[in-house]
C-alpha cells in the first residue's frame, strides 16, 4: 500500500519523546524534504512554508494529546521472501512494520533459499526499496545454507548490504565453528547474532520444560539449553573480542550471564521479544499452537527477570521475532505446528501496557526500540532532532482497541494476543520523510 | 460428548463411570461363572464405532471392540500410519472422511500429545482418547481405579506406587490425576532420567504425589504397586537407562521384593509386561497380581464410557 507523501509536515503541540535526545516535551515539528528542520516549543509558529514554494504538498497535524517517537527499529523479523510468500512477503511484511511504527526492519536469513550470498542480499534490498519507505536491512547467514558447516562469504555479504550475520532458527553449536565465525565476523566488524539453543538438549522439544510440559505430555525445551550456549559464547566472545548479540533471550539464567559479561565491559548485546515479556508457558495449556514459539514461553520468574533486565539495560533492545505462519502450519496438532508468532503490528501497543503497569519506564522502552537496536546493527538511529532524517511515528497513546488478527495487515494471523485489549495506536509512520503508514484521518489531511 | 482425559472429569463423573462399569463387570463375571454367554445390550445398536489407531495396540483396541460389540454397536478398525509429513492435514482429513461416512464414535490412539483434543470439535464425532503421546490414557486409569476399588472397597485414602518410565507414560499421568481426584496418594519412583520436570505437580492437588529415588522406600506402606513398561532399546539409546539388568535390580519388582510386601498389596501392570525387567514373571502370575483382572475391568470400563457418550449428549 502506498501513500502520497507531502514535501512538508507541520506537527503542532505534539509530545515528542526521544531519550537519545533527552527529549520529552510538547513541541512543534517541521519536516521539509525528508529532514526535520524545526523542532521545539512553538517552533512552527512563524513557519510560512518552505522557501521558494507554496503551501502545496504540506500536511498539517494537530499533535495535541499525541506522542511522537523516533521511528522504531526491529532487529529480528522473518519476512519469508524469498520462498514462503504465502506466509509473508517483503511488501506485506514491511507494511506490517510500518503499521507497527517501524522505519527499519532487519530481515533474518532463514528464507528459501537461505540468504547466504550477496546475490540474495542485493535482490532483497532492491525489491524492498521499490516496495516501501521502510528500510529493510538483510541479515546474512553465518554458515552456508545455515547448515553449521562452512562460513559464508561475510565480506561479500557486508558489501552487498548485510548488517549482521545469524543462523537464526539454528544455533551454531560447534565451539570450534563458533570461534571461527566470531573471529571472521569481527574482521569485518559484523555483529554475530546467535540463536542460543543446544540442539542436543532440545531434540523433539515442543515447549518449555516444566510443570506444564509435564502435564501436557509435551517434550521439554529446558532453560539450560539456552544458558549453556550463552555461557560458552560469552567465553568465546571475550576471547575473540567480537561483537556478539543474543537473539530472543528467554531465560533468567541467560540474563544473569549477560549482566555479568557486561559488568566486565564485553561488547555483548541482547534482545528480548514482546511475547517473552508478557506470556508464560501456562498460555500453552489447551495445546494452543499460537503459543508454540522458539525459544518457548517460559515461567513467571523468567518473565520477571527479563523485564528487570530490559529495564536496567542488561537487555539492550526489544525485537519482535515476527514469524508469520498460515493455518497449514498452525491449525494442526501441537506436535506438527511450526514455532513462531507475528509481532510487528502489536509490539508497541502491547509493551505500552507494561509501561502503564509501571514495569518499564517509557524512556527505556523507546530507547530499546530505537537507539539501542540501531546501535547493535550499526544503523543510523532514527531521532527527533533538527537536521535529522525525518523518521518518526505518531501515536495516540489513549486510543483503546482490541487486537483482531483479521484486521492486521500481515499476511499471516498467528498471534496469541487475539482479543487482548491494548491502549495506544500508531496513526502515522514516516520514514525519511515518506509516509509508510497512516490511519485514514491523518492521510486525508494532506492538502 | 468426548472422553479426552481424566483432567476434564469431575470426581462425581468418575464415580458414575466406575459404578456403571462395576455392573458390567459383575454381569460378565456371573455369566462366566455359570458358563452362560455374556449378555449383549442394545444400548448402542445402530451406532458405529471406529477404532483409529496410529500406534500398534492389541489389548486396548480389542478391548474397545469387545466393549462396543457388547453394547450392540458396529465396529470398524483402522490401523493408520502417522506419516512424518503434514501429519495434521492427513489426520484431520482422515477423521473428516470417517465422519462423512456417518460414523458416530472415534476411538483414537495417536503418538502426538493433544491429537484427540485437536480432532474433537472439528467433526461431529464423539472422540474417545485411547492414548495420546505422553499425555493421557483415561480408560486405562478408569480400569485401574475399578480394579483397585473392587479389591479395596474404596479409592480414597489409598496409597499407590507408580514405578518406572513416568517421563513417557500417559498411564502414569492419567492415574496420578484420577487417584488425586479421588483422594488417594501416589508414590512415583523411577531413575531421575525417567522422571519429568515437576513430576510432583502431576496430581490433582498439591501434595497428591511424593517422588522417591529408592524403590524399597517407595513401595513401603502402599496398597498397590503399579509397574510401567520399560522400552529397553529406546531408553538405552537415549542414555536414560544403561541396562535392563541394572534396571531390574534397582527398579524392578523382583520375587524377593514381592515376597516382602504385606498381604493384600496388589501388583498391577498396564501391559504388555517385560517379564524379568520391571516385573518378575513369577510375580506377574502370582497371587497378588491383578493384571488379568485389569484387562477384564477394561472391557467393563469401556462399555460404561461408550454408553455415557450418548447419554450426556442427549
Amino acid at each position: 500500500m502506498k501513500f502520497p507523501s507531502p514535501r512538508v509536515f507541520v506537527l503542532r503541540g505534539v509530545q515528542a519523546i526521544d531519550p537519545s535526545q533527552e527529549l520529552d516535551a510538547e513541541v512543534d515539528v517541521v519536516v521539509e524534504n525528508g529532514v526535520i528542520t524545526r523542532l521545539g516549543r512553538d517552533a512552527a509558529a512563524g513557519f510560512q512554508g518552505p522557501s521558494g514554494s507554496g503551501p502545496d504538498g504540506t500536511i498539517e497535524i494537530d499533535g495535541h494529546g499525541k506522542w511522537l517517537l523516533p521511528g522504531l527499529v526491529d532487529l529480528h523479523a522473518h519476512l519469508r521472501e524469498p520462498g514462503q510468500e504465502g506466509k509473508e512477503n517483503l511488501e506485506s511484511g514491511l507494511f506490517a512494520a510500518a503499521a507497527g511504527g517501524f522505519t527499519d526492519v532487519c530481515a533474518m536469513p532463514n528464507t528459501r533459499p537461505v540468504n547466504d550470498s550477496p546475490l540474495i542480499t542485493e535482490l532483497l534490498l532492491r525489491r524492498a526499496r521499490e516496495l516501501s519507505p521502510v528500510r529493510m536491512h538483510p541479515i546474512g547467514a553465518i554458515t552456508v545454507g545455515q547448515k553449521g558447516e562452512e562460513l559464508t562469504e561475510m565480506a561479500a555479504l557486508k558489501e552487498a548490504g548485510a548488517i549482521a550475520v545469524s543462523d537464526d532458527g539454528r544455533c551454531v553449536t560447534s565451539s570450534a565453528l563458533m570461534r571461527r565465525a566470531l573471529e571472521y565476523a569481527r574482521t569485518f566488524d559484523l555483529p554475530l547474532i546467535q540463536h542460543a539453543e543446544d540442539h542436543a538438549l532440545t531434540a523433539g522439544a515442543e515447549m518449555h520444560e516444566g510443570a506444564v510440559s509435564t502435564r501436557l505430555g509435551l517434550r521439554g525445551w529446558p532453560r539450560v539449553a539456552e544458558d549453556i550456549i550463552v555461557a560458552r559464547d560469552l567465553i568465546l566472545a571475550e576471547y575473540t573480542q567480537a561483537r556478539y548479540h543474543v537473539a530472543h533471550l528467554s531465560t533468567l539464567g541467560a540474563a544473569r550471564l549477560v549482566r555479568e559479561a557486561k559488568s566486565r565491559g564485553l561488547a555483548v548485546t541482547a534482545e528480548v521479544t514482546p511475547h517473552h515479556l508478557l506470556l508464560t508457558h501456562e498460555a500453552v495449556m489447551g495445546y494452543r499452537t499460537a503459543c508454540k514459539v522458539n525459544p518457548p514461553l517460559r515461567e513467571e520468574e523468567d518473565v520477571e527477570a527479563l523485564r528487570q533486565a530490559l529495564a536496567d539495560g542488561t537487555i539492550d533492545c526489544v525485537a519482535t521475532d515476527h514469524a508469520p505462519h498460515g493455518p497449514a502450519d498452525k491449525d494442526v496438532p501441537f506436535a506438527d505446528a511450526a514455532p513462531g508468532m507475528i509481532g510487528l503490528e502489536i509490539c508497541l501497543p502491547l509493551l505500552l501496557g507494561l509501561v502503564k503497569k509501571g514495569a518499564l519506564p517509557l524512556g527505556r522502552l523507546v530507547d530499546s526500540l530505537t537507539r539501542a537496536p540501531a546501535k547493535v546493527a550499526g544503523l543510523t538511529a532514527p531521532r527527533l532532532a533538527e537536521s535529522a532524517r525525518a523518521d518518526f511515528v505518531l501515536l495516540d497513546p489513549a486510543y483503546r482497541w482490541t487486537i483482531d488478527p483479521s484486521r492486521l495487515v500481515s499476511r499471516s494471523k498467528n498471534t496469541p494476543f487475539a482479543g487482548v485489549a491494548v491502549e495506544g495506536r500508531v496513526e502515522l509512520t514516516v520514514s525519511a520523510g515518506r509516509i509508510a503508514f497512516a490511519v485514514a484521518p491523518a492521510a486525508a489531511e494532506i492538502r | 460428548m468426548h472422553l479426552l482425559g481424566i483432567d476434564a472429569l469431575s470426581r462425581e463423573a468418575i464415580v458414575r463411570l466406575l459404578d456403571r462399569a462395576d455392573t458390567y463387570f459383575n454381569a460378565a463375571r456371573e455369566a462366566k461363572a455359570s458358563s452362560a454367554p455374556i449378555a449383549t445390550s442394545r444400548a448402542l445398536a445402530g451406532r458405529s464405532v471406529v477404532n483409529l489407531f496410529f500406534e500398534a495396540s492389541t489389548r486396548t483396541r480389542v478391548s474397545f471392540e469387545v466393549a462396543a460389540k457388547r453394547l450392540g454397536a458396529d465396529v470398524v478398525n483402522v490401523a493408520a500410519q502417522a506419516s512424518s509429513v503434514s501429519k495434521g492435514e492427513t489426520l484431520l482429513d482422515t477423521v473428516k472422511n470417517l465422519a462423512a461416512m456417518g460414523t458416530d464414535v472415534l476411538v483414537m490412539r495417536h503418538p502426538a500429545s493433544g491429537a484427540p483434543h485437536f480432532v474433537a470439535g472439528r467433526t461431529p464425532l464423539h472422540v474417545v482418547n485411547a492414548g495420546d503421546g505422553a499425555h493421557e490414557h483415561p480408560t486405562q486409569a478408569l480400569l485401574d481405579a475399578l480394579t483397585l476399588r473392587r479389591h479395596k472397597g474404596r479409592i480414597e485414602g489409598l496409597r499407590v506406587a507408580i514405578c518406572g518410565d513416568i517421563l513417557h507414560s500417559r498411564v502414569a499421568r492419567s492415574n496420578a490425576l484420577l487417584l488425586g481426584k479421588m483422594g488417594a496418594k501416589v508414590h512415583f519412583v523411577a531413575p531421575r532420567t525417567l522422571l519429568p520436570a515437576a513430576a510432583d505437580e502431576l496430581g490433582a492437588h498439591p501434595g497428591d504425589i511424593e517422588v522417591f529415588d529408592d524403590f524399597d522406600m517407595a513401595i513401603r506402606g502402599v496398597d498397590a504397586v503399579m509397574l510401567l513398561r520399560i522400552q529397553n532399546e529406546r531408553l538405552a539409546s537415549l542414555s536414560m537407562v544403561p541396562s535392563t539388568a541394572e534396571y531390574a535390580r534397582t527398579f524392578g519388582l523382583t520375587a524377593a521384593r514381592a515376597a516382602a510386601l504385606p498381604d493384600g498389596v496388589l501388583v498391577m501392570h498396564p501391559g504388555p509386561i517385560n517379564r524379568g525387567v520391571e516385573l518378575a514373571g513369577g510375580v506377574a502370575d502370582g497371587a497378588r497380581s491383578v493384571v488379568l483382572e485389569q484387562v477384564e475391568a477394561g472391557v467393563a470400563v469401556r462399555m460404561a464410557v461408550l454408553e455415557s457418550l450418548f447419554e450426556a449428549a442427549a
